[in-house]
């Protein structure tokens, strides 16, 4: 069985970010990782590779030379091998084109299931990986937890409002993955091994897409810090006092209650 | 292309969700501007009656897709809807809400259609022909303007970030629509739904958060009594949702769900950034922690410095006076 895990690299969650001239000054960042998502929808590959060690699991990334770094770790992780896509202005694709590159990486290498995040925590937008399910006419399930593969049908448990649920689907198909499992640390062995395992090389124009397929649909014009809230007042006396001020201010002077 | 916009309604429960009154506010507000008519569509079985409503909140064109199969939303039978009625009408901007629904739906269709997407938008507007939105991205770390390349424009709407439509207009007739229905290529084959008729999350007017610092399950119990004094419901953070103190629908943040109330209280949460940015655009927001130094603070338009073991109780008690 071959899996897909498509991988976008993104500032560290933790990190704050710092505009200037109307775009992130990449010189205040001071660590990219896979997007979380991405990280989930690894580690839920992972797991299917765990219960049948015939699973080969190939990363897919675009992005700029940096992205090699997140490609050895998830490499360490335990993924099999790996294509990057080197595009320098990735991050002005939107995410129909971002599909339609992946679409093309994807036909080029096969694949049985795709493993996609449900967003990427920069742009935010959750296109692409859906796009892509759609570019290539297959069923998708979206914000899974957990994924099983028994034969030719995937199995996945989702979080929905208020409950779970379990959704099945026949091969090939694609996972967008929600909030999974914790992504495992790669161990030293697996950090030694992936430097041996093979990365191929591409870029958007080797994988044959041109034209209007690139050009955006909508772009991003201006960019600027989100407004900043103002500490406000920490309530002062006894807990009981300061609990009666609360309500009182919640009441008269936020009028919310 | 006409100028018109069409809202994809949100029904369940026997009535339309928020969100779609917040839909036709926006929608309405812009049309006024194009000179163009809000029209709206509802989608599910058992929508065709109460679709006419949507008339009352400033839809000049009311449509229904109601059909058995249609019964559950699917983005793989939901969508083909959509497109065919895009085609039929050619709206300028298709408005659906930031809802689990919207956000794969969204896509999905701007996919078929091949045009613009804009997910999660916090404002709209119109400048000559032109559309610039205005939407958070680095989880709410920046915030981006984006200009409209290709239309139709499909959009998602964050909840609670739009006035909604006043209503006490005239229900429209209903326009139905014919379903073809499609063989799905995914299968529900359990689901286990928690209690119904409690407001979910992202709806809710108020909500009380807790974080570790609520010590255990068991202590949820006094975040429970005090929602339901306030008619809020109840957050968590992700420690929280870890232990399996709280089920992953509570969660707020990064990678839960975003919220913005007019009142947000966060109890024994640290206020790390992948939780603030969850919650952040809250317009008050309340901190009940026992560390002066907790990030939570750097936010919070009040703050009570103390344990949220005693502060709850009495806080729960003060309000129910206030109400009574
Ligand atoms: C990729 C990624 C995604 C993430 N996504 C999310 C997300 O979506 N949502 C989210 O919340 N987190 C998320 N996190 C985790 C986040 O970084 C924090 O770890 C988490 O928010 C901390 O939860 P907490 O505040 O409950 O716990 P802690 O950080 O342990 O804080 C507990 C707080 O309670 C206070 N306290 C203790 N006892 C009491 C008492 N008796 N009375 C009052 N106060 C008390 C303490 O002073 C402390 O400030 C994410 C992390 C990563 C890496």
């Amino acid at each position: 069985m071959k899996i897909l895990v498509l991988m976008k690299q993104v500032p560290d969650t933790a990190s704050p970010i710092s505009v200037s001239n109307n775009q992130v000054d990449a010189s205040k960042i001071d660590k990219y990782a896979a997007s979380p998502y991405d990280e989930y929808a690894l580690e839920q590959a992972l797991q299917v590779k765990d219960k049948d060690a015939s699973t080969k699991i190939t990363l897919v990334a675009m992005g700029p030379a940096r992205v090699r770094e997140m490609i050895m770790q998830g490499l360490a992780m335990g993924a099999d091998d790996a294509m990057i896509i080197k595009a320098e202005n990735a991050g002005e694709m939107d995410g129909l084109t971002v599909a339609h590159v992946l679409a093309a990486a994807a036909k080029k290498t096969g694949f049985d299931l795709i493993f996609a995040g449900s967003k990427g925590v920069d742009d935010d937008q959750g296109w692409a990986g859906i796009a892509l399910a759609e570019l290539l006419g297959l069923p998708l399930i979206t914000t899974t937890r957990s994924t099983t593969v028994a034969g030719a049908t995937v199995r996945c448990q989702r979080d929905v409002e208020g409950g779970k649920e379990t959704v099945e689907a026949a091969l090939p198909a694609l996972i967008t993955s929600g909030q999974a499992t914790e992504p495992r640390y790669p161990t030293l062995k697996g950090i030694m091994g992936a430097k041996k395992k093979p990365i191929q090389e591409t870029d958007v124009a080797g994988l044959g897409v041109s034209g209007d397929l690139l050009a955006p649909r909508v772009q991003m014009v201006k960019l600027d810090m989100p407004p900043a809230r103002q500490a406000g007042r920490i309530l002062q006396g006894e807990p009981a006092d300061q609990v009666k001020e609360l309500a009182r201010l919640l009441r008269e002077q936020a009028k919310v209650i | 292309m006409a100028n018109n916009i069409l809202v994809v309604a949100e029904y369940g429960d026997g009535k339309f969700k928020s969100i779609t009154h917040q839909l036709l506010g926006e929608a309405g507000r812009l049309a006024a501007q194009t000179g163009g008519t809000v029209e709206a569509v509802a989608i599910g079985n058992g929508v065709k009656d109460a679709a006419g409503q949507l008339g009352a909140y400033g839809a000049g064109k009311v449509y229904a897709a109601d059909d058995a199969s249609l019964k559950d939303y699917d983005g793989a039978s939901y969508a083909p809807v959509l497109v065919e009625l895009v085609k039929r009408t050619q709206p300028m901007m298709i408005f659906l809400g930031a809802t689990p629904m919207g956000l794969t739906l969204g896509p999905r269709l701007a996919t078929q259609l091949q045009c613009a997407l804009t997910s999660d938008c916090t404002a709209f507007a119109l400048d000559g022909g032109a559309i610039s939105v205005t939407r958070p991205v680095y989880g709410g770390r920046a915030v981006a303007v984006y200009q409209v390349k290709k239309l139709p424009l499909v959009a998602t709407l964050r909840q609670n970030a739009f006035a909604p439509a006043a209503g006490g207009g005239a229900a429209t007739a209903v326009d139905a629509l014919t379903v073809t229905p499609v063989a799905l290529k995914t299968k529900v084959v359990e689901m286990t739904k928690a209690e119904t008729g409690k407001i979910e999350l992202t709806e809710a007017p108020i909500v009380i958060s807790g974080g570790r610092g609520m010590q255990g399950p068991e202590n949820f119990a006094m975040l429970e009594s005090l929602a339901s004094v306030l008619g809020g419901a109840v957050g968590a953070t992700r420690a929280v949702v870890d232990a399996g103190w709280r089920p992953y629908s509570e969660q707020v943040g990064q990678t839960g769900k975003t919220v913005s109330p007019t009142l947000y209280i966060a109890a024994g949460v640290s206020g790390a950034m992948q939780h603030l940015v969850g919650m952040k655009t809250s317009k008050v927001i309340v901190a009940i922690n026992k560390d002066p130094e907790a990030p939570i603070f750097k936010v919070a338009d009040y703050g009570i410095v103390a344990d949220a073991m005693q502060v709850v109780p009495l806080l729960t008690e003060a309000c129910r006076q206030l109400k009574a």
